[in-house]
């Protein structure tokens, strides 16, 4: 065998792995297409035998439907609201105590510190009931800052943030330091601007986990009105006579955030799994 | 200059006695720092964890004043409850099944993608993409392919394939359930092991290449060994997560038919929830506590048999 004719072997058979891995992907992404595919159709046309893979006429206005009439406009709100609150809770309350972990001398920081690694440890299926019980005295059920408040000061930030803080060079913060500059002063306008990676990171990884979070607010938000995308999404699943189209234009605009930060956002999301890639139980 | 210095050398008791001042105003500092967190976390971690426990041992039902039952609820579980030893096997059946699956899957995937000259970030969103989405949304789109006389059984029927509906079978509503969790849940893993696979130092390849070692010997006698302690990390994170298995059920069975497709995760929020069992749901939740932290600890013993580390 000659190396030219070697080589386009190894391209054909590149070429053929390409393409497989493409099918593959395609076949993957299926699921997607179906839920678009079927909001944009009549709910007689969903539920037709035989099954059709494209609508016979598409009613685009499926979308607008959904989102005024059903109302998913109002979860979308909802759920955006909760997401942000508890992100914005997340961020701040991570920056505060992870800069007192990595730069402050104080007894017990280490015992601490491991106290708050060990919480990591708990499931959060367990601790269902007793927030509940928890929000319920504080008469906070069916309210908003109900389904925040408990779930917004998780320790992960906080040992995130420790961790990136100590990569920061001591030499930065110490001229200002001499220059008279109090501890918060300099974690809001030295530190924190370097640690943007950091803080994106906290950020995206709490606000898609509080997006997609379903047990707790279908838990605390018991009236339809407050509901969030994922609990509203269920609400009209179980009536009769279910609208699968509306509720398929519902899927798809819960998906929608997820789907553009994970493109937008894919080197951020692959560096970071990366990072536990590297550390992985090291 | 020279003043200054002066000014600045204290005598030794000064100094003793300066950074003791200076040390207490830096746990001042530091309380102020932590205080929100520490709030945060002793009222919405620290107490539920120790609530959960004494509640464990009431039977209180929301309504009405709890009272200590000592141990009645564990005994009831193990003992007297027809249903607790099906959640149990349901929960483990998904949860062993699920665990291989998504570990092969992702491992695939990871060695295909990083095989690839081309688009290799294209193909790992593509497959990480249900990863961001609502599990509760995926749940409903699968549910409609999986319907009766839906898309899934009319592929099945074209086909000469006689299979009843997956969602209304009392062993295959399982299957169904496993399905969309794989295809929720392959893609972290996925790239996690790809990520892992692009830190295998290209020269091991290129030498064992040389010396006449086939693809198949270089990813079982190098890649694998190499990446083994990053698939340690996925495995234990994927069981921790896969023994708490609730949305997927909760959209597509409600933990049937019969009880067909309950877990332990389910069976905590039904007893909870639509029955009000505060105690007897806390019970259950102590029994998923244990399985998760003995199946983390079988899986440290049985790593020092297959994880190979560097140092």
């Amino acid at each position: 065998m000659t190396t030219k004719s070697r080589s386009n072997r190894a391209l054909v058979l590149d070429i053929v792995n390409h393409g497989l891995l493409l099918l593959v992907a395609l076949l993957f992404l299926f699921p997607f297409f179906w839920m678009v595919s079927n909001a944009v159709r009549s709910n007689v046309e969903v539920l037709a035998i035989p099954v059709r893979f494209l609508p016979e006429t598409f009613e685009w206005d499926n979308f607008t439907k959904a989102w005024t009439q059903l109302p998913f406009g109002r979860f979308f709100f909802n759920s955006a609201f909760i997401a942000i609150c508890v992100t914005a809770i997340t961020v701040v309350v991570s920056c505060l105590s992870g800069y007192a972990f990595a730069r402050l001398k104080f007894p017990g920081r280490d015992a601490l510190l491991m106290a708050y690694l060990g919480t990591l440890m708990v499931p959060a299926i367990m601790l269902i009931i007793p927030l509940f019980l928890i929000v319920n005295s504080l008469g906070m059920v069916n309210t908003f800052q109900g389904v925040i408040l408990p779930v917004a000061f998780g320790t992960f930030g906080a040992f995130l943030m420790r961790q990136f803080f100590l990569s920061i060079p001591m030499e930065l913060e110490e001229a200002a330091r001499i220059d008279g500059a109090s501890r918060l002063r300099v974690l809001v306008s030295i530190i924190v601007p370097l640690s943007m990676p950091a803080i994106g990171l906290l950020s995206l990884f709490t606000f898609i986990g509080q997006w997609n979070n379903f047990l707790w607010p279908l838990i605390v938000l018991t009236g339809a009105d407050n509901a969030t995308l994922p609990v509203g999404l269920t609400l009209f699943q179980t009536q009769q006579g279910t609208q699968w189209n509306y509720i398929m234009a519902g899927a798809a605009l819960s998906m929608l955030p997820g789907i553009v930060l994970a493109i937008l956002l894919q080197k951020l999301i692959y560096n970071s799994i990366a990072l536990n890639a590297g550390m992985g139980g090291r | 200059m020279t003043t200054l210095e002066e000014a600045a050398i204290p005598t030794g008791r000064t100094v003793a006695r300066g950074r003791n001042r200076l040390g207490r105003r830096e746990g001042r500092t530091a309380l102020f720092f932590l205080l929100p967190g520490l709030i945060g976390m002793v009222l919405f971690l620290l107490v539920p964890i120790i609530a959960s426990v004494v509640l464990s041992f009431t039977n209180w039902k929301l309504l009405g004043k709890p009272a200590f039952v000592g141990w009645a609820n564990y005994t009831r579980l193990f003992t007297a409850d027809p249903q607790f030893w099906p959640v149990l096997r349901n929960t483990l059946f998904f949860t062993a099944e699920y665990l291989v699956l998504n570990i092969v899957i992702s491992l695939g995937l990871a060695v295909w993608i990083s095989s690839l000259r081309r688009g290799q970030r294209w193909f790992r969103v593509v497959f990480f993409l249900p990863t961001f989405t609502p599990g509760i949304a995926v749940a409903i789109v699968w549910m409609l392919i999986f319907a009766p006389d839906g898309l899934f059984d009319s592929i099945l029927r074209s086909l000469p394939i006689a299979m009843p509906n997956m969602l209304a079978d009392q062993t295959l509503a399982m299957q169904a359930v496993i399905i969309v969790s794989l295809w929720a849940g392959v893609g972290y893993n996925t790239v996690l092991f790809n990520a892992a696979l692009d830190m295998v130092p290209a020269n091991y390849l290129e030498a064992a290449r040389i010396d006449g070692a086939t693809a198949w010997d270089r990813f079982w006698k190098i890649r694998l060994p190499l990446i083994s302690p990053t698939l340690f990390f996925g495995t234990v994170m994927t069981a921790i997560t896969s023994l708490q298995v609730f949305d997927q059920i909760y959209v597509m069975t409600r933990g049937g038919p019969g009880n067909a497709t309950s877990t332990l995760g389910y069976a905590i929020y039904q007893r909870g929830f639509q029955n009000f069992q505060m105690g007897y749901a806390s019970a259950i939740a102590w029994v998923m506590f244990a399985m998760i932290m003995a199946l983390t600890a079988l899986q440290f013993w049985l790593q020092r048999k297959w994880v190979h580390y560097d140092n």
